[in-house]
């Protein structure tokens, strides 16, 4: 067991996938040679040869297609996508074709893959190199959104994703991509992907997160927790297929509940969790369920990014606002 | 100035629209049995056409795109296949479709609104029809590439129209195609129209078959409605490709002879006398003039097989008819490989409500 970074942690489930199963293959654009632009395929195409990690050409729709007919023909690529804002294209593959295949020819066909993304803000850099459009594909059905928050948690859901019979969207934080190194054990052991992760365990107040917004998160119960407020902290890792049981019980038993998401604050993913506590948790419910997002605006540049970035002061702000109600 | 590229494009026609053989055939054409299933094919395609237009007309099947005028491109093109390889087509392939095997039943639970008309009995690596222009070529291109990877002597054959050739998915999958040296062929049933978008409006270049050459790889023309030269011209691009030479384009010029579906009505945007021109040049007919000349086929044959025929497609309608329903309940299933407890809770509010199923 060494202590490493999320990045490595999923260079290293990567390897591992590619090591179980000869059918897992590495696409996207400078995965090869290059090792990828954040270094996540870095000794891949050395270590397992040209006939399973390669270059493709510059074509975001081309990649998820060729996802499509590998995935159908029973191969298990893993495609890289540089940075989540230019993923866009792979969008209508995703709704069009590899969201519905399974379904539209009642299990004939059926096309597993994995669709890595690097995404979010807080790491300066340029335009449309900052998004967080979770939500876009959690909306569609047949799709599993998966994002991780540490090293572990990148190496056993990355390693599920590879081997889920079902197209997976893998959203990698990569602010924290080298934020923290942690321990991680390099067995093959997968976790799962319908469930969600209590990190921390509090009676006061439920805070939900994803992705690179734990860290931020995690801080505020710990400065929550010097006031005496202690804070539960759940990391939903699965975004789609949800599992609201977990959310629900703690919400259930805290009574409050602040939702933490980058992306701007309208028909994000947020507003699902905060839809199901309205559904299914109201009576629960000691006050309002609070959202800290980004705003419902373009992301800004760098020089102003840190303004829109939710805040560990605004997390607890909300937090402290769950607590006035008696 | 130096020239440093230069290209061209080809042009086949084997049998011209009089019915007249204007070189040696090739070997295939010179075998009866060939030839006639050829035409069988073509007439089984259009009486299955016309049954489902009647049928949409009378309320018993949804929207529908007609191949009318362009069985000889889909013939020739099925026919040209193995049955190893994979057809990816778009939504008027039903004349490939049917000689690979794909059953009428199934065409009809299709376009009648039920997904099992995607789950063909005959091809199961095929894809299914594809409704978004243009968007399943990179399917077509990861297809291949699963064949190149695996050392496999099969082809994938992407068949799209005039108005696909304008896609960028259209282009990635092509250009990528190229650089692979995939064992892809690509099929354009240029039929001239892209609902009320004509052939001119849809590209300044001179033929779609040079958009391959952008990609590195060769485009030909072969006239569409000449069955036996779209079975050969075909028949030519897959040995390249399963020979290991790379991916070829094939651009059979044909005409939409119907509207674009039962939904379009064509005469709002095109003359009567452009069709009424295309009728004389139609495969059908041309492919039975030069049968019979050349003493292949009689009135006897023509009038059995129109009666085979009919008789085909009116068991694929009853059986088509009698077909009920799934339960509401199969919406849920595969939409992933194990339903996830999330949607659990979903279908059961589904089954409460219609008192039926799970």
């Amino acid at each position: 067991m060494s202590e490493i970074t999320l990045v490595e942690a999923v260079n290293l489930a990567l390897a591992r996938a590619m090591e179980q199963d000869s059918k897992v293959l590495l696409l996207g654009e400078d995965v090869g040679i290059d090792g990828g632009v954040f270094r996540a395929t870095e000794g891949l195409l050395g270590r397992f040869g040209a006939d399973r990690v390669f270059d493709t050409p510059l074509s975001e729709a081309l990649l998820a297609g060729l996802g499509v007919g590998l995935g159908a023909q029973g191969f298990r690529p893993v495609i890289e996508f540089q940075f989540m804002g230019f993923m866009y294209p792979a969008l209508d593959q995703l709704a069009n074709h590899a969201g519905r295949l399974r379904n539209r020819t009642r299990g004939r066909l059926s096309c597993p893959m994995v669709l890595r993304a690097p995404y979010g803000g807080g790491i300066h850099a340029p335009e449309h190199h900052s998004e967080s459009a979770e939500a876009l594909y959690a909306h569609l059905p047949g799709i599993r959104v998966v994002i991780p928050s540490s090293p572990a948690r990148a190496y056993g859901l990355l390693l599920a994703a590879t081997r889920d019979p079902d197209p997976v969207v893998f959203l990698e934080p990569k602010r924290i991509y080298r934020a923290v190194k942690e321990a991680v054990t390099d067995d093959g052991t997968a976790l799962p992907l319908d469930r969600c992760f209590v990190l921390r365990e509090g009676r006061d107040v439920t805070l939900v997160a994803w992705g690179a917004m734990l860290k931020e998160t995690l801080a505020a119960a710990e400065t929550l927790s010097v006031d005496g407020i202690a804070a539960e902290v759940i990391d939903v890792a699965t975004l789609k297929p949800l599992d609201s049981e977990t959310i629900l019980t703690s919400v259930g038993r805290t009574g409050r509940c602040v939702i933490v998401q980058e992306a701007p604050l309208t028909g994000g993913f947020g507003a699902e969790i905060a839809a199901r506590l309205a559904d299914r948790g109201l009576t629960g419910l000691l006050a309002p369920v609070q959202r800290v997002a980004g705003y419902d605006t373009v992301m800004p540049l760098p020089r102003l990014e840190h303004h829109y970035m939710p805040s560990e002061a605004r997390i607890c702000a909300a937090a402290r606002r769950t607590l006035e109600y008696a | 100035m130096t020239e440093v590229a230069r290209f061209a494009v080809s042009y086949s026609r084997f049998i011209d629209p009089e019915g007249r053989a204007l070189a040696d055939l090739p070997a295939f054409a010179r075998d009866r049995e060939t030839v006639v299933g050829l035409y069988q094919a073509m007439v089984l395609t259009r009486a299955y056409d016309a049954k489902a237009v009647a049928l949409q007309r009378t309320g018993r099947l949804g929207t529908f795109a007609s191949s009318l005028g362009q069985e000889g491109a889909m013939v020739g093109l099925g026919a040209a296949m193995r049955p190893e390889d994979v057809l990816l087509p778009s939504f008027r392939e039903q004349g490939a479709q049917l000689w690979r095997g794909v059953r009428m039943v199934e065409l009809l639970l299709y376009w009648g609104g039920d997904e099992r008309g995607s789950d063909y009995a005959g091809p199961r690596e095929d894809f299914p029809i594809c409704v978004p222009v243009g968007t399943h070529a990179p399917h077509a291109a990861g297809v291949a590439l699963a064949f190149q990877l695996r050392g496999e002597r099969r082809v994938a054959v992407c068949s799209l129209g005039d108005g696909a050739t304008s896609k960028g998915d259209v282009y990635e999958a092509m250009n990528f195609a190229g650089v692979r040296r995939l064992p892809l062929v690509f099929f354009v049933n240029n039929n001239q129209w892209a609902i009320s978008v004509p052939r001119d409006k849809q590209t300044a270049a001179k033929t779609l078959a040079q958009k391959a050459i952008a990609a590195g790889f060769g485009g030909v023309q072969v006239d569409g409605n000449d069955v036996v030269a779209v079975r050969h011209v075909v028949g030519e691009a897959l040995e390249m490709a399963r020979a290991g030479d790379g991916p070829s384009l094939v651009e059979a010029l044909t005409y939409r002879l119907s509207d674009h579906t039962t939904a379009d009505d064509a005469s709002r945007y095109r003359d009567d006398a452009e069709v009424s021109a295309q009728w004389k040049l139609e495969p059908v007919a041309r492919l039975r003039r030069y049968m019979t000349e050349a003493g292949l086929w009689s009135k006897q044959d023509e009038e059995t097989l129109i009666e085979a025929c009919a008789a085909e497609v009116e068991a694929a309608a009853e059986e088509y008819l009698a077909t009920p329903p799934l339960p509401p309940t199969a919406m849920f299933d595969h939409i992933y490989a194990e339903l996830p407890a999330d949607l659990v809770e979903q279908r059961a509010a589904l089954a409460a409500e219609t008192g039926r199923g799970r």
